[in-house]
């Protein structure tokens, strides 16, 4: 493993030298997983994940406490593993990033003292950074250089945004977001209406393939007249959950079985349909020619495809990380700390605090 | 040899140095809802007043509590990953017997902290051999539940005490834990060393959703 030494702009590397290829650990812990991952610049080394999903299925959801607990338990064996993958040692490591926000706050606390920790005893600069702008620099360890500018689509279990990214060192820009559910919300709870155990989404994706799309025309909010003017960019899934809700209740009530796969592909068609029409409208708008897709549901199949058809209709590019990139993992962080580090970011105080609701314009708190 | 020590169980957030001799930094500040961005400060602040560097450091000794948990895994996560980082030992030590650690008598007392809802964590200890053993607890309790627990109006040192002074017998003294008495009790092995777990003495605060009315 060489690294490339060059002079500006870079962030100090290990001996003080200057590099555009650091050796940054990245921690996550805005949620349900202990994420840890070691990148050098754009190269992925290591991504090692603790989860605390299992237990949290009987609740039917995330519960913080319980969150924050696993993480404080998983943090150490989680650091270890990542290093031993890596093949490095803590030493070695030029600098700490960590989210900082948005996220639960007990469960946030615990990534962010475990890497100010680090900070101390390796005396190496930190970085408390946003878990959003994470979700999007990911997508360079597996696509290199993001191109400038893009529309990121990010959707997961608690975020739903379309950004506009210029420069994710810099600063993102909010064009729209959920007014109510997130869209991973959205796919947990029609699951859990369908009957599948959390998280659904999977679940959904699976069930859906043997279903028909077409069985049921759910409504699409903030699509028509009126809602594009105000909220051309913002989405809305709670009226789309009821709806799938009704329906399913009608059958019931009239003693019919419900068709689940079908209305697992309905329902899974207008969630696909809403993102992908409004990320591509973002990018016309914009005259942006890049669209990325991040979060844990940009695992789903038919967002893929959708988004790949409809954009390859525009002349868009799309870019998707693996999911596992997508979902919530260390090395998102770490890939947007290399990125600071290798522009020359100021690094966050040692008195950093945690914010369960930063906005996504900060990138580095 | 040089030991830091550190608790956040209570709303202290108290960081002190311990050369084996003596204790040669410490700080404390009280802020029970900022743990996450004091107690850093408060660990580089101690070795920089030592004039120590942190590969110094040979061990680490850290409050588990009882205490509110988000406050205390703080504290709890910066001592394990600290120690790992610096390849040192790490010991835990129950918080309500740091505080006891802090006076000399009476020789039997009780130590309570604050453990919101309306509820106290609390201990009870008695003196011999030049310190304070803990006979009882540690455990959470309502202090109507903790008075009728303590016979004989027993003294009781800490803030939980200073709180509900209208039913506990309140002791003047220290009310939360300092970092200096920890690292001395520990230095002359006058406290009992815990592995670094944290004692929640409370499960999570759950519930389990019923099932969904109409069933399909
Ligand atoms: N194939 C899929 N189809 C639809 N949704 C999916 C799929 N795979 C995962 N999901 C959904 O993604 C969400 C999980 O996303 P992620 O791992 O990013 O975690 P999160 O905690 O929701 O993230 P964040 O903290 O970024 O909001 C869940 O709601 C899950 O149901």
């Amino acid at each position: 493993m060489s690294r490339r030494e060059v002079l500006a702009p870079g962030g100090f590397g290990n001996n003080g030298a200057v590099t555009d290829e650091p050796l940054v650990l990245g921690i996550e812990t805005s949620c349900d997983e202990t994420g840890v991952g070691i990148v050098r610049g754009k190269t992925l080394l290591a991504d090692a994940i603790a989860s605390s999903v299992d237990e949290h299925v009987r609740f039917g959801g995330v519960v913080p406490e319980v969150a924050s607990r696993a993480h404080l338990e998983a943090m150490v064996p989680t650091v270890e593993r990542a290093c031993a993958e890596a093949g490095v040692r803590l030493a070695d490591v030029d600098a700490i990033a960590v989210t900082s926000g948005p996220g639960l706050t007990g469960a946030l606390l615990v990534g962010v003292a475990a890497a100010k920790a680090l900070t101390l005893a390796l005396d190496r600069p930190l970085y408390g950074v946003n878990h959003l702008a994470a979700h999007v620099a990911v997508d360079q360890l597996e696509h290199g250089p993001l191109p400038q500018p893009c529309v990121a689509l990010l959707v997961s279990g608690g975020h739903s945004s379309l950004l506009l990214v210029e420069d994710v060192s810099a600063g993102v820009h909010a064009l729209g977001s959920t007014i109510d559910d997130a869209a991973g919300e959205a796919f947990d709870k029609v699951a859990r209406l369908l009957g599948f155990p959390f998280p659904g989404g999977p679940h959904i994706d699976d069930s859906a393939r043997s279903g028909d799309r077409a069985y049921v025309d759910f409504p699409r909010g903030l699509t028509s007249g009126r809602d594009m003017q105000r909220h051309r960019f913002d989405f809305s899934f709670s009226g789309l959950k009821t709806a799938v809700a009704r329906w399913v209740e009608a059958r019931e009530r009239d003693g019919e079985p419900v068709p689940v796969a079908d209305v697992a592909a309905s329902f899974q068609e207008a969630v696909c349909d809403i993102l992908t029409r409004k990320a591509i409208d973002a990018c016309r708008t914009r005259g942006v020619e890049h669209l990325l897709i991040g979060g844990g549901v940009a695992a789903n199949s038919r967002l893929r495809a959708l988004a790949e058809d409809r954009a390859a209709t525009a002349g868009i590019a799309v870019r998707v990380p693996r999911p596992e990139l997508c979902t919530d993992n260390g090395a998102m962080v770490a890939a947007l700390g290399a990125e600071l580090v290798a522009r020359g970011r100021a690094p966050s105080e040692l008195d950093l605090a945690v914010n369960s609701s930063m906005s996504v314009t900060t990138v580095v708190a | 040899m040089l030991l830091l020590a550190f608790d956040t169980a209570t709303p202290a957030v108290t960081a002190a140095l311990h050369d084996g001799e003596r204790v040669v930094a410490a700080a404390t500040s009280v802020d029970a809802r900022r743990h996450g961005e004091l107690l850093a400060p408060a660990i580089a602040t101690v070795l920089r007043d030592a004039g120590a560097d942190r590969r110094d450091v040979t061990a680490i000794a850290v409050g588990v509590g009882p205490g509110p948990f988000t406050g205390l895994r703080v504290g709890l996560v910066t001592a394990r990953t600290l120690a790992a980082a610096l390849g040192v030992p790490v010991h835990g030590v129950c918080t309500l017997d740091a505080i006891a650690a802090a006076v000399s008598e009476p020789v039997e007392l009780a130590v309570a902290t604050d453990a919101r809802r309306k509820e106290v964590y609390w201990a009870r200890y008695r003196r011999h051999d030049a310190s304070y053993h803990r006979v009882q607890g540690p455990a959470v309790s309502r202090p109507e539940d903790l008075a009728r627990e303590l016979t004989a109006a027993l003294p009781v040192l800490g803030r939980g005490a200073l709180l509900y002074a209208d039913v506990l017998t309140h002791q003047p003294g220290p009310l939360d834990p300092d970092a200096a008495v920890l690292a001395e009790a520990v230095v002359r092995g006058e406290i009992e060393l815990l592995a670094a777990e944290p004692l929640y003495l409370r499960r999570p605060d759950v519930s389990v959703p019923g099932p969904r009315k109409p069933a399909l």
